[in-house]
């Protein structure tokens, strides 16, 4: 048996017998540092799901304990379909920071949910939120042993400070996948091709029902991803769907099909509705966060793209390569005239607030209360910015 | 075998394939006396007047120069994974039913697999050079009949000066040459570059046989390679491939965590006060080297700094790095891309450089110590700062030594290099083999974090108040090690079988590399 070619990962073939024991035949490039090591891991899940006779391979190319536990997990269960309890790895003490609704998101990183390799130093390269895809970027034949691994991802890896989102996949089916993210310490679900607002409630209710089951406490909020030309009709129902809310998203490359046309570098076919996404999420009171831009090799490109996004009032960029984030928070950071300005309405309605008076004024000029919140976001960002 | 302890705590052998072996004092505490050897005296009345040296072939070459059992036979490795010219020089010796060779290549590449049934037909009786891939698992196995010898570019040309190494017979392969035997690697359709690996191995040598695939007339300019040095001259059809020989571009790495060490590094640099008009670097042409001197070139053009010379293999980057004129010279090692090649042909600040000049212990100074900041790599690092380049964590023997151990001499030594590979962690509580003692190595910057050796607090210092992810070596392996599972096992040795050693620069043992046992299985 060749040791498989995708670096970091396992795989297993389960053989479940009557009689004879456990045969554990380990394959691995990491054979001499950990075969011992994985040889316990297995035994110990063997003992965790009785599996008391079976003939087990791996071929191990380096995958680290919570691949391996997933990949495992998710063999036995296709075998034994009837298992229901979980082999559920401690969690990761350093992923306990908390999110806030309104948190910048200027980058979320797109990590395909079924590539382990990508998961681990994901969080090194600082973007405000990674996303564990269990839709577009995994195949079909791999989407359930994905869930196994997400979990554990969720669990396990230290993600340094970043959000931690997870897409599911498209409704009705993603909400079975809620069960495998919901107590594991998810932050945001990202709802794709979201199109009415029923959508965005039944994934409300089915969050809500699993964390009274695990007595999770934690707000865990949605971020709808909308792809078609019905869903930019209903963004506004949508937006203000539900309280847990924080942001309104757009999917380029479905909705340019959806509407019969082409993605451009310009973007003309889509300014009616990136400006209708903007718009709904403002008037819902949640954030707008654009599209991914697709070439990972051109950075003017992506540069141009923040810069006209920005301009239309978006607040964050997806990106699907980590050498996109120093870009999107580079671009999104507001420029020096912006900062001091901002300051000085800041200052303006601190000393308004300390004399009492209800009406904020710089110079001659009045300023209302939505340009004091954006002067405040300003300096947050400015504090973010490298 | 009667194994040591040496200096560095590791246990080496005193003597190996019959010649007796000093142990690693320490460093700089060791240095070898008595006379420079050299060649026998000969006469130029001895040589064809009219300056033809050619001979028919190979063969006849090798049966001029005396070939016979036992002896030394050297090569270098300008022409890398394109070289074919050693194994065919290996299948003739076969084929003339000569035995025991010790081969004493440069540097060994996995073409060089094909001679390994000539380590097991007893046609090679050891490699003393380096023991790449295939032939590096070869030796691990303990399937070599004597004992490998691991030195560094510099510590090769030293064997060769204090007579430990004493060649028999120089066979150097030169992509132009006249028939005098004036070579060199600059020009002809298998050019490499330079030949400065060739260097000693031309004066030393009792026999010097130059082979090429492209004869000139004489003079053949430039001879990096002096044809008064040399013996025989044979033309042969092709030296190798030269798709493999230098690539046509060299790439730099896409990897996002290995572009993120890469520009960890150029801020260390800048940060720490060494980025300054006049200074020097060694950069190598791993991905993740070749990627921190674009991202130190932003900064450098940003402050409007420039540096006077950079060392190292050179590639299209560091050309554009001197066509920029963002350095004076590059002092060039040996040259890995086809861009390399053209501007050191036709760039007078593009100097070829060799061992000698460069590395060597026996020479009055060397340029590595000179360097303000050198950017290597290493299979592991240990939390003493200890390195290793030889070998992997599973024990087995997998790279040379080259530059690296000389390069360590510079005034900043930073190891780039990712905190751990697949679930194989890079940085442990100790190496597997010793190959750098970690006094000499200053910086180790990781994806996760940058460690500072902690005698050196000036660099401490000056980078405590700058954004740079500053830990503990200690902290970092931690990390490492929780990443990774649990600490990982050691590869299981025969401590009672030496199956190569590791020189250090001074000629002395460092480290012994022993037999592997079967797997854990």
């Amino acid at each position: 048996m060749a040791i498989t070619k995708i670096r970091s990962d396992c795989r297993f073939e389960i053989q479940l017998k009557k009689s004879g024991g456990l045969k554990i035949d380990i394959n691995s490039k990491v054979g001499i540092l950990y075969g011992r090591s994985i040889k316990k891991q297995i035994i110990d899940m063997c003992k965790f799901f009785t599996v008391k006779n079976a003939n087990i391979k791996m071929e191990d190319s380096g995958a680290l304990p919570f691949v391996i536990a997933a990949r495992f997990e998710y063999t036995i269960k296709k075998l034994k379909p009837e298992i229901k309890k979980e082999y559920l790895l401690p969690f990761n003490n350093k992923n306990l920071i908390k999110t806030t609704k309104d948190r910048i998101r200027r980058s979320r990183l797109y990590l395909p949910g079924n590539k382990p390799k990508f998961f681990i130093n994901a969080g090194l390269h600082k973007p405000d939120g990674i996303i564990l895809d269990l839709e577009d970027s995994v195949s079909p034949k791999e989407k359930e042993s994905a869930k196994y691994l997400v979990r554990n991802a969720l669990r396990s890896v230290d993600f340094y400070d970043c959000e931690r989102m997870v897409r599911i996949n498209q409704l009705p089916k993603g909400i079975n996948d809620l069960k495998f993210v919901v107590s594991h310490g998810v932050q945001v679900i990202l709802i794709p091709k979201c199109e009415t607002k029923e959508q965005v409630i039944d994934v409300e209710n089915e969050i809500k029902r699993l964390k009274e089951i695990h007595n999770i406490k934690h707000t865990i909020y949605l971020m709808p991803i909308i792809e078609s030309a019905l869903g930019i009709v209903n963004s506004y129902k949508i937006a203000s769907a539900s309280k847990i809310n924080c942001a309104l998203t757009i999917g380029l490359e479905d909705y340019t099909a959806d509407i019969g046309t082409q993605r451009t570098e310009e973007g003309r076919e889509s300014l009616f509705a990136r400006s209708m996404i903007v718009n709904s999420a403002k008037a819902a009171g949640i954030q707008a966060i654009d599209s991914v831009y697709s070439d990972i090799s051109n950075m003017e490109g992506l540069k141009e793209s923040i810069i006209e996004a920005k301009s239309f009032g978006f607040e964050g960029k997806g990106c699907i390569h980590p050498r996109q984030i120093e870009v999107v928070h580079k671009t999104f950071a507001p420029s020096e005239m912006e900062i001091e300005k901002a300051k000085k309405i800041v200052e303006a309605f601190k000393e308004a607030e300390k004399q009492g008076l209800g009406v904020v004024s710089l110079g001659s000029k009045m300023i209302d209360p939505p340009v004091v919140i954006r002067a405040m976001r300003v300096l947050e960002l400015a504090k973010t910015k490298k | 075998m009667k194994l040591v302890k040496n200096a560095a705590g590791r246990l080496v052998p005193t003597q190996v394939n019959g010649q007796k072996q000093i142990p690693f004092k320490g460093v700089n505490k060791y240095k070898p006396k008595g006379k420079i050897s050299g060649p026998p005296i000969r006469s130029c009345i001895d040589f064809p007047s009219d300056g033809n040296k050619l001979t028919k072939n190979l063969k006849e070459a090798l049966t001029k120069a005396g070939l016979k059992n036992g002896m030394t036979i050297s090569t270098h490795h300008h022409l890398r994974n394109g070289d074919v010219l050693t194994n065919t020089l290996f299948d003739t010796i076969k084929k003339m039913g000569v035995k025991n060779i010790r081969w004493f290549p440069s540097a060994s590449f996995p073409v060089h697999s094909h001679l390994i049934k000539y380590l097991k037909d007893g046609t090679i009786h050891h490699i003393e050079g380096s023991m790449n891939g295939p032939l590096g698992k070869f030796t691990s196995e303990d399937k070599m009949k004597g004992v490998g010898v691991l030195r560094s570019h510099g510590g090769r040309y030293s064997a060769v000066q204090d007579g430990e190494v004493k060649i028999d017979i120089a066979v150097i392969a030169s992509p132009t040459s006249d028939p005098f035997g004036n070579a060199n690697g600059v020009t002809g359709k298998s050019a490499c570059g330079l030949l400065g690996f060739a260097l000693a191995d031309s004066e030393y040598a009792d026999k010097v046989i130059v082979v090429t695939d492209n004869l000139v007339p004489f003079p053949c300019i430039p001879w990096q390679i002096q044809g008064n040095n040399v013996d025989y001259v044979v033309k042969v059809d092709s030296l190798g491939d030269s798709s493999k020989i230098v690539s046509g571009t060299t790439q730099i790495t896409k990897s996002p965590d290995r572009l993120l060490i890469a520009e960890y590094v150029a801020q260390f640099i800048d940060e720490a006060g060494i980025m300054k008009d006049g200074f020097s670097l060694q950069a190598g042409a791993g991905g993740t080297n070749l990627a921190f001197l674009l991202f130190l070139k932003e900064r450098m053009k940003k402050k409007n700094v420039k540096a006077r010379f950079m060392r190292g293999g050179s590639t299209k980057y560091l050309v554009e790095t001197l066509e920029e004129g963002l350095t004076d010279y590059i002092l060039d090692g040996q040259t890995f891309d086809l861009e390399g090649v053209r501007s050191m042909r036709k760039n007078p600040n593009h100097v070829n450089t060799s061992p000698f000049t460069s590395y060597n212990f026996h020479g009055k100074g060397n340029f590595a110590s000179m360097v303000d900041v050198a950017v290597l790599g290493a299979t592991e690092v240990d939390v003493n700062f200890n390195a290793n380049v030889v070998s992997h964590s599973d024990g087995y023997l997998l790279h040379g030594i080259g530059g690296w151990q000389n390069c360590l001499y510079s005034k900043c030594t930073i190891l780039a290099i990712p905190s751990f590979r697949d679930r194989i962690p890079v940085i442990i509580d100790e190496v597997t083999t010793l190959c750098g003692p970690g006094e000499l190595i200053d910086v180790i910057i990781t994806e996760r974090g940058i460690a500072i050796n902690p005698r050196r607090k000036d660099l401490l210092q000056k980078v405590k108040k700058s954004k740079l992810p500053i830990k503990t070596i200690v902290e970092l392996k931690e990390e490492v090690y929780k990443i990774c599972g649990s600490v990982p096992d050691k590869p299981k040795v025969d401590r009672n079988k030496v199956v190569a050693i590791i020189k250090w620069v001074d000629g002395t043992v460092i480290d012994s590399v022993f037999k592997i046992k079967k797997s854990f299985n």
